[in-house]
């Protein structure tokens, strides 16, 4: 079996033209950069609203209770309500462009949302004291602080988004988890494993760069990554966010299709 | 309704389903979690493989892990253990984390003070560690068990019987009033478990409650 | 100068955190704000740059009402520095100090190259700068904290409790470098702490409250030690203030004693010719060492063999050091020495009784003991 999977993953033609691997894949990115980059534009400025002025909080909770909803059920169903009412290529990418936004949105919010809240208090008391504004105070002290809760929350949305959209297959989406829906209906065992290798691949690769961008943006005073002085680590270091919680489903919401 | 009372008998049976197969690998994940976590706390050496290593386990996607597992444990396609392993290994995923920082939160003093009372390590682990690191368990239980019920519909794409059924049959039929059963079922059924979840831990940690009142 | 004018501030519980507040706190002065915990301390500091907007009353800075100037420019203006220090994580200590110049408008070098004479100003030199907050002691934090406040110069310094998170060693060494840095600067500073002791080492002036923000007392330390004007401010001060009002008077012309010395490595025979009594102090360069007893000794003086138990004090200091110097010295002669720290000669405890007795104290306001008004 592992045999023929291997045949599937190497053989030209399984990667060539518009239902190939490669095709695929490019699909497959294509659609997830485009909703977390929608996603993010959403609920990161309003995450960060809500963090900055402690309103607002419920809004935390309730994108949290989304959880509970099974994604492939919102699938199903924002497909049905909406793909009649759209035409053409619409009529399936939109829906589920859509239901992976919404998924995307917990752990975005709710990242942006705890990385400010979580904001060292006396920090933000002195940045207001020596005469910042209170834009200055959201972009100089606050987001630098929250960033790695926030870039932890886009990791999780990352994820959460290319693990639903390969499901997206099962309502006519193209992407990688063509191979896996349509083996399956073929009974063609080897492109469903084939294609599974490929998205658990992508999945490693993406969620590997953007722990590198993360490691890369944030501080090196956020992140703990200052060993060369660790022994002199104060009892300051008040729940600071450090690298250790950037590992998926620490910021309360775990999001997985 | 009529959907439902026409076919209550057979919701109950893929409810039930649903709930060994999102529920034994909460067990299980959670009796295999204690060890390695408690490993990954006490080892520095140790601690970033497992914690990264869990993690990265969490980034496969789950259809892909239902489909990879017959290639990795000889199983069939439509073998219910597929599930029960995948979603045991999420349920490990999360939890190695969530062990290893509940225990790295009790309190030294009193974890001396309960070796300088002459308990033998294993011991202090079941008497002190453990029952002090219950309520930041149960925050990790309740992520991974709400998690779990949710992807275990996801089966329903390979074949496996359980509450995403009526979300896959529903759609299959463009009947809508089946998928909302469905999203209802499962949503009801993740709010048992967390509900389950709250209360044990509440019945674990009296000394809680008398700190809130 | 900062002028408070009957100022009130209640919060929405309704609480009344200050009450009827009016003081003044002189340009180039500390004037200290010491409390119970709760007075209404840290709500009266930052009143004065806007953090928080009195419910009445009104806070002047040069006769400038502050709430007619904008916050974030009266920030500016004023140094703040809070109690945990409040430092940005995510900048080195450079960037942390260099942020109020840059947001003053500097060039970036300009404000780095500011920043790197403040932090030489607190005492941490440039291996420091490139480091992260999370990187320093907490004693360092403190520093950074107060470099910050200073990087763009203002003359009015707010200060909030910014050593009580140290451990009483570096609490006592950074207010000894703050006063020297106080001397040089000059500026206009109101200190807030609910240690008294600090208050009264710290402060040009002490004003101290009672819990619901009123103004008990405002007076210069000696003054408050020696006249505290009802029961609940002498109940605050504490024991010992007849001992601590010491501090604050300079000793006369003792006749001072000759004392004979040794240095180290006097033989036993030599140092016990050299003594008339059980004890003998041993000297290099002049400066005293400690004290031995050359009866006890059988090889030559080491300096492990020093007692050291006695304290020195510096001729025409104060008070409370030459009686200290009599008492904690084995031989019950105090030791005293001029700015040096070479010996001068020793004097008796009865001896700076006697000068105690002669000094004078300060006098007592007459509005101090005035029978209270009638309403
Ligand atoms: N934002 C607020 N809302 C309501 N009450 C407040 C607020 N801030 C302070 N208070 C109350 O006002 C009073 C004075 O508080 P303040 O912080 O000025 O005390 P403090 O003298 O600085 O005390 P400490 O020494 O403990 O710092 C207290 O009773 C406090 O509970
Ligand atoms: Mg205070």
């Amino acid at each position: 079996m592992i045999t023929q999977v291997w045949q599937w993953l190497t053989s030209a033609s399984s990667w060539e033209g518009s239902a190939g691997i490669g095709h695929r894949l490019l699909q497959h990115l294509e659609y997830s950069a485009i909703t977390v980059l929608i996603a993010s534009a959403l609920a990161i400025p309003l995450g960060l609203w809500i963090g900055h002025t402690g309103r607002g909080r419920w809004m935390v909770t309730a994108a949290n209770s989304l959880r509970a909803v099974p994604s492939l059920g919102l699938l199903f169903a924002v497909a049905l309500w909406l793909g009649p009412k759209l035409h053409g290529n619409s009529a399936y990418v939109v829906p589920s462009i859509v239901v992976l936004v919404v998924l995307a949105i917990p752990p975005l919010l709710a990242g942006a949302y705890a990385g400010v809240a979580g904001v060292d208090p006396a920090a933000r008391d002195a940045a207001h004291g020596m005469g910042m504004t209170e834009g200055q105070v959201l972009l100089q002290v606050e987001v630098p602080c929250a960033l790695p809760l926030m870039l932890s929350g886009v990791r999780s949305a990352t994820l959460q988004v290319i693990a639903t959209a390969t499901i997206a297959s099962a309502v006519s989406l193209g992407g990688l988890g063509r191979f896996l829906i349509d083996g399956l209906a073929l009974g063609e065992y080897n492109v469903m494993a084939g294609g599974a290798i490929v998205v658990a691949l992508l999945a490693l690769g993406v969620d590997t760069v953007l722990a590198a961008l993360q490691a890369a943006v944030v501080s090196p005073g956020l992140s703990g990554g200052t060993s060369r002085f660790r022994g002199r680590r104060t009892r300051t270091d008040r729940g600071q966010p450090t690298a250790s919680e950037n590992e998926p489903g620490v910021v309360g919401v775990v999001a997985k299709g | 309704m009529s959907f439902v009372s026409a076919n209550w008998g057979d919701i109950v049976h893929r409810a039930l389903l649903h709930a060994w197969l999102a529920g034994l690998p909460l067990f299980l994940g959670l009796l295999i979690s204690l060890p390695v976590g408690w490993l990954a706390q006490r080892s520095r050496v140790l601690r970033p493989f497992l914690v990264v290593g869990s993690g990265l386990l969490y980034t496969i996607p789950s259809l892909a892990l239902f489909i990879l597992m017959p290639l990795i444990i000889g199983t069939k396609i439509l073998d219910p253990l597929n599930v029960i392993i995948a979603m045991t290994i999420y349920t490990i995923a999360l939890l190695v984390r969530s062990v290893s920082d509940a225990l790295a939160a009790v309190p030294a003093d009193v974890r001396q003070a309960a070796t300088a009372m002459g308990y033998t390590p294993a011991r202090r682990f079941l008497a002190v560690d453990l029952p002090l690191a219950v309520p930041v368990l149960a925050a990790g239980l309740r992520v991974a068990a709400v998690s779990n019920v949710s992807i275990v519909s996801v089966a329903s794409l390979v074949g496996i019987s359980q509450l995403g059924f009526y979300l896959t049959d529903g759609y299959e039929r463009t009947y809508g009033t089946e998928i909302g059963v469905g999203i209802v079922a499962c949503v009801v059924l993740a709010l048992i478990f967390d509900l389950t979840i709250v209360l044990l831990a509440r019945v674990l940690t009296p000394w809680q409650r008398v700190n809130a009142a | 100068m900062i002028r408070f004018d009957r100022v009130v501030k209640k919060f929405d519980g309704g609480s009344v955190a200050v009450d009827n507040l009016s003081f003044e706190a002189q340009r180039g002065e500390i004037t200290v704000l010491v409390g119970p915990s709760g007075c209404g301390k840290t709500t009266s500091l930052r009143m004065i740059n806007r953090m928080i907007d009195p419910t009445s009353g009104q806070i002047l800075l040069d006769e400038q009402p502050v709430g007619q100037i904008a916050p974030a420019q009266l920030r500016r203006g004023i140094g703040y520095v809070i109690q945990h220090a409040g430092l940005f994580p995510h900048r080195t200590v450079l960037d942390n100090v260099a942020t109020v110049p840059r947001l003053a408008g500097w060039s970036k070098a300009k404000a780095r190259t500011r920043a790197h004479e403040v932090l030489e100003l607190v005492g941490l030199p440039g291996d420091y700068a490139v480091r992260y907050p999370s990187q320093l002691s907490g004693g360092q934090q403190q520093r950074v904290g107060v470099a910050r406040a200073l990087a763009a110069d203002p003359s009015v310094m707010l200060m909030d409790e910014p050593f009580s998170a140290v451990d009483p060693i570096v609490r006592e060494q950074l207010q000894d470098e703050f006063l020297r840095l106080q001397r040089e600067l000059g500026k206009t500073i109101v200190f807030v702490t609910h240690d008294i002791d600090e208050a009264i080492k710290l402060g040009d002036k002490v004003a101290v409250l009672e819990v619901g923000g009123r103004l008990a007392q405002l007076a210069e330390p000696a003054y408050l030690l020696a006249h505290p004007i009802n029961d609940f401010v002498s109940d605050f001060i504490g024991r010992d203030r007849g001992y601590r009002a010491l501090a604050f008077q300079d000793a006369p012309d003792f006749p001072l004693r000759p004392e004979p010395t040794v240095e180290l490595g006097t033989t036993p025979a030599q140092a016990r010719l050299a003594t008339s009594d059980g004890w003998l102090l041993v000297v290099t360069d002049g400066r005293p060492q400690g004290w031995i007893e050359p009866q006890r000794i059988t090889v030559p003086i080491e300096s492990a063999m020093l007692h050291r138990g006695g304290t020195v004090a510096r001729n025409h200091g104060p008070l409370r050091a030459a009686l200290d110097a009599a008492l904690s010295a084995p031989s019950r002669r105090g030791v005293v020495v001029d700015d040096d720290g070479r010996l001068l000669g020793t004097v008796r405890a009865d001896e700076v009784l006697r000068a105690i007795d002669a000094a004078e104290r300060p006098a007592i306001d007459p509005a101090d003991i005035a029978p209270a008004e009638s309403p």
